[in-house]
């Protein structure tokens, strides 16, 4: 019987997830015995045409990373998505949008403008921007349109599943992909992570005094959290009572808080309105005045509370008007 | 049994008695001084001495040592035992002659007069006694022509109780004998200050003579025990009645002072006590009930005068707190009722300070209620039990409750002066001969306009009433809010005086804010009559709309615990999720809000229930 | 951006013990205030979730009321303490987002307090007027066609 297909892709994205298979170092023999990698652009050079020859459904599932913000990807996507029969979100970016989601805070002009006019580093005397169609030397040239807003894949195309993290640690993925070969998957949908918050397995949860409060906002960049406590006990700004389980607490193992990579568990909505709620209970103010000092302790919570998740929110992305 | 013969009268005893016990059951007193029940007998005083038949043989032996034996004819006095006996007592007059005890040993037996002279023994020279180096103190020095090491005016006599007592009751071995002859002494050992003494005062309670001076066994005085009931107005010993109105009214016994507890020893007390009720080896019992209503009645501390030094309170003997007062006036009291000073002496005048720590911007800033009225009570009695003039010194009069204005106007009545000025201080330097030897009070009489000196001989701080010592733990095992001040937080001032934020636990008394009599039996009442309610009914109703938290998302952040007010949700760090206690639960929602992994829900009252709503209102909005 | 014929949607969270019941007893003295706020029922300020406000702002809402009892009162004890936490971090992050704070306001109105509820409805119909309409999801549509 031969062996089941899979296909890779990357759509906007770090580079990061391909790392996670490539860094099973030996161990990718085994992955190639258990199924034929059809595509997979970082390793190999599988053209689109022999792509959009496969017969739908050949290939069994496409591990699709990246978040979509060209229309080349959007292409690609929706041609993957006719010719496996699963396709699964690999990772933050085409979970959530990622860390290139944070471009919906934004819009395209001021990322050109810094990209191609302002940037120290670049020299752009002729103001030359991407195009989507140009001529050179009498070649007609064409480039990808690159829309305003980052999207998380599932709100261009029907997703299967998702492998959330950034990236995915890899027993999850070695979990999925057993899953997918014994035919033991969830309801279509599902996050194939645990589905409790990180406080679930970390240590530091124990270390949470009885009545916890906050008093400020304390930024990683100019103090040291304490290795032993709680981050939000110590008064830094920790995603995990939001955030999945099941990264094997990388970050805090770091001594860094969650950032919230996971995305949130299955009933929180926006995991940066809850957690905002949450630790607001906590705060340490009996006077509107005493709030607003305590609010404006936290430095840029929109990139706090949605580094990996602004598109996935719930207003997912910043006006681009004047102030609305 | 052994049967002898007493003075003529058989008496039959069990076997092991002395001759001396014998005859104290046959009703025949023989005096004695080194005797007593619970020390083995010693037989050094010999005052005991009985004339014996025995076989035929007549001897004159001490009774303390002897044995009954069977057919003994005993005579205890005969002529030529009360002769010895009155050498003996003409020989201790003549050791100690001021001592009352032997005083009354020698009018009992008709001795007038000690032929002896005075016992002199060799000058002990003073470099030679540590102790005497070590005191320094004269008074010492001048009784150093007596042999003993303890001299005073009344004289060891060598009974050895006191040695005895330390030794074998006591178990702590601070006092022996030492030398021989004329030399013998008591002493401690190498006549030093000794570190064995624990001050509890057993050898001079039993030294016939009173000739133990504590500084010479232990450099320093022993402690009293404070009578905590008295304010320490008085002394206790490590067992006693707690107060005469007890309930139940029997002796405890003081595990922290008693010596028992400290060397094994002593045990008086079960040698006295002839029912057998007393067991040193009870311990603390922990007793676990299942209850659906409790009732926190946990009091109030009074204000410690000793924070605000300028009243003089610890300083000057006669500067009282209101509770200390209290027990003076009170007839089971320290002066059986009686307004006197510390030194015996009836005061002249009495100064009685109101809002001692209250309504006070560096101590509380409360009214604490009742002290105007027992203030006023407290002048009413001084005018009623002595002479003196007395002075209230006021902010505001508060009477404010039935016949209470009505007594104030009685006491104004009684001559009592009405001093509208809290009490600057109180001092003794005099600044004019009226005031000497008194207590001046300086206040400002802001009715007059003038400063005041007011030269008394008693002043009273009426303290405030403040939240009891230990209100905090209190109130975290009864899940208690406290309201400013410190005080126990009531459900609601008006509507729900009684009630705390959680439900079956009520409040009661001065715990919850500072009341007078009425009110906290008024209160009590309230508290009980809730409590009865609940049990009547069997039943609880709770509220359709309570939170939920799901087991399968709680990730056991605790974020949720410390949000809700009537702590109707527990951790349990076993499982590490929490969870609502469902029959607390108001249904206020702010943990469903608050909860960052969306485990909390709340019932009947869905975020979804919400949403729809808002869907509903917005309907056809442009969006 | 005043709009002549903008009339805006305001949608109200407020505590059943104070500020709705402050409401009733606008509505029963005959106090007139404008009818652009409905108001929705909650046990407690507390009860109000930030996704509360975004979800009404996302279904067309140009404002959102939350009126609770004054700190101090509450009748669940501290429930209106941690809406009062909440509000300013709201606040903060909505304007990262591009919305005006200003559309979003929390206010202290007691039972007894129907008077000033109703100043509270028109004078904040008044300013959201003014802000003109929030149109959110216009707002952020995109500039391409995606599927």
């Amino acid at each position: 019987m031969a062996k089941p297909k899979v296909a890779f892709y990357w759509c906007a994205s770090c580079g990061g997830c391909e790392e996670t298979i490539v860094d099973l170092a030996e161990d990718i023999l085994k992955v190639v015995d258990a199924v034929d990698i059809a595509l997979w652009p970082v390793a190999l050079d599988t053209k689109r045409k022999d792509v959009e020859a496969w017969v739908p459904g050949e290939v069994a599932v496409a591990f699709i990373n990246g978040a979509i913000r060209l229309s080349e990807q959007l292409e690609w996507v929706e041609l993957l998505r006719e010719k496996c029969s699963l396709v699964i979100a690999f990772g933050s970016c085409a979970h959530m949008g990622g860390v290139p989601g944070l471009a919906n805070a934004t819009n395209r002009d001021e990322i050109f403008a810094n990209k191609y006019h302002r940037s120290a580093t670049t020299e752009n005397a002729g103001g030359v921007v991407p195009q989507t169609e140009t001529a050179v030397e009498g070649y007609d040239l064409t480039l990808p349109t690159f829309w305003r807003d980052v999207k998380p894949l599932d709100q261009v195309i029907d997703v299967d599943y998702y492998l959330p993290g950034c990236p995915p640690p890899f027993d999850l993925v070695a979990a999925a992909v057993g899953a997918i070969l014994e035919g033991k998957l969830p309801e279509k949908g599902a996050v194939l992570a645990p589905e409790k918050a990180l406080c679930e397995s970390c240590e530091r949860n124990d270390t949470k005094p009885d009545e916890m409060t906050i008093t400020e906002f304390k930024r990683t960049a100019t103090s040291t959290p304490d290795p032993e406590k709680c981050f939000l006990a110590d008064g830094y700004l920790c995603m995990g009572p939001a955030t999945r389980d099941g990264c094997g607490l990388r970050c805090i193992n770091g001594n860094m808080p969650c950032r919230g990579c996971f995305g949130p568990p299955p009933d929180t909505l926006d995991p940066g309105l809850k957690l905002l709620s949450a630790i607001a209970s906590r705060g340490e103010a009996d006077s509107e005045e005493d709030a607003k000092v305590l609010a404006d302790s936290l430095v840029d919570p929109l990139g706090t509370y949605y580094r990996f998740g602004l598109p996935a929110s719930m207003l997912k992305r910043s006006a681009d008007t004047e102030r609305a | 049994m052994i049967k002898l013969t007493i003075n003529g009268t058989t008496v039959e005893v069990e076997q092991g008695v002395t001759v001396l016990d014998a005859a104290r059951e046959a009703g025949i007193d023989i005096p004695t001084m080194c005797d007593h029940e619970s020390l083995q007998p010693y037989g050094s005083c010999r005052l005991c001495v009985v004339e014996v038949a025995l076989r035929g043989k007549t001897k004159i032996q001490a009774s303390c040592c002897l044995p009954a034996v069977d057919g003994m004819e005993v005579r205890t006095h005969s002529e030529r035992i009360v002769r010895i006996r009155r050498i003996l007592i003409e020989l201790l007059l003549a050791r100690c002659p001021e001592s009352p005890v032997i005083r009354n040993l020698a009018h009992e037996i008709n001795v007038a007069d000690c032929r002896f002279d005075r016992v002199r023994g060799e000058k002990s020279p003073c470099h030679e006694c540590r102790i005497c180096n070590m005191l320094d103190s004269t008074p010492y020095h001048e009784q150093h022509d007596s042999p003993s090491t303890f001299t005073d005016k009344s004289g060891c006599i060598l009974c050895g109780m006191c040695v005895r007592i330390c030794n074998d009751v006591m178990k702590i071995g601070a006092l022996a004998f030492e030398g021989r002859g004329a030399k013998r002494h008591v002493t401690t050992p190498l006549r030093e200050p000794s570190d064995l003494c624990i001050g509890c005062g057993a050898c001079s309670a039993i030294c016939p003579t009173g000739a133990i001076e504590h500084r010479r066994i232990r450099m320093q005085d022993p402690q009293t025990i404070a009578d905590d009931f008295e304010y320490g107005l008085t002394e206790r010993k490590p067992v006693n009645i707690t107060f005469p109105q007890a309930v139940p009214r029997v002796p405890v016994i003081d595990k922290e002072t008693c010596v028992y507890f400290k060397t094994g020893g002593c045990r008086i007390c079960e040698d006295n006590c002839q029912v057998n009720a007393i067991d040193h080896e009870q311990t603390d019992q922990i007793v676990e009930a299942d209850v659906g209503a409790i009732i926190v009645a946990t009091g109030f501390k009074l204000f410690d005068s000793n924070l605000i030094g300028r009243y003089g309170y610890g300083r000057y003997d006669n500067v009282l707190s209101a509770m200390e007062f209290e027990r003076i006036t009170h007839a089971s009291g320290p002066t059986s009722g009686k307004v006197l000073c510390k030194d015996g002496s009836s005061p002249n005048g009495v100064a009685i300070l109101h809002c001692i720590g209250s309504r006070d911007e560096n101590h509380h800033e409360h009214c604490s209620r009742v002290c105007c009225m027992y203030s006023l009570k407290f002048a009413h009695l001084v005018k009623e039990k002595t002479e003196a003039e007395v002075y209230n010194l006021y902010i505001d009069m508060r009477a404010f409750g039935k016949g209470y204005e009505e007594f104030y106007k009685r006491v104004l009545g009684e001559g009592v002066h009405f001093i509208r000025g809290k009490a600057a201080e109180v001092t003794d330097v005099s600044e004019k001969p009226e005031e000497d030897g008194k207590l001046i009070v300086v206040a400002e009489d802001t009715l007059l306009g003038v400063t005041r000196r007011l030269p008394v001989d008693m002043v009273i701080l009426s303290g405030a009433l403040t939240p009891a010592e230990d209100a905090a733990e209190v109130g975290k095992v009864f899940s208690l809010g406290c309201s400013q001040g410190g005080f126990f937080l009531e459900r609601h001032p008006k509507l729900a005086p009684v009630d705390s934020m959680s439900d079956g636990i009520f409040l009661a008394g001065a715990c919850q804010g500072p009341k007078d009599i009425p009110d906290s039996v008024a209160q009590g009442a309230a508290a009980a009559a809730g409590a009865l309610s609940l049990i009547d009914k069997g039943k609880v109703v709770i509220e359709p709309i309570t939170a939920e938290i799901i087991e399968e998302r709680c990730a056991g952040c605790q974020l949720c615990v410390p949000n809700c007010p009537y702590a109707a949700i527990e951790y349990d760090p076993e499982k590490n999720i929490s969870a609502v206690i469902e029959e607390l639960c108001k249904g206020c929602g702010t943990c469903v809000a608050g909860c960052p992994s969306g485990a909390a829900h709340q019932k009947n009252f869905e975020d979804q229930q919400i949403f729809s709503e808002i869907e509903g209102i917005l309907t056809g909005a442009q969006s | 951006m005043a709009d002549q014929q903008f009339e805006p949607k305001i949608v109200g969270f407020l505590c059943r013990w104070c500020s709705y019941t402050g409401a009733d007893l606008a509505g029963t003295s005959r106090m007139e205030y404008p009818a652009n706020m409905v108001g929705i029922k909650v046990m407690c300020s507390g009860r109000v979730d930030p996704t509360f406000v975004v979800k009404a702002l996302k279904e067309g809402a140009d404002g959102v009321l939350i009126a609770g009892c004054h700190p101090g009162d509450c009748h669940y004890s501290e429930g209106n303490y941690k809406a009062m936490r909440r509000h300013p971090m709201l606040l903060n992050l909505l304007d990262q987002f591009g919305v005006d704070p200003k559309r979003i306001r929390q206010e202290w109105i007691s039972a007894s307090e129907g008077e000033l509820f109703a100043e509270v409805v028109s004078e904040f119909t008044d300013q959201i007027r003014q802000l003109g309409p929030l149109d959110w999801n216009k707002r952020i549509e995109a500039d391409c066609e995606t599927v």
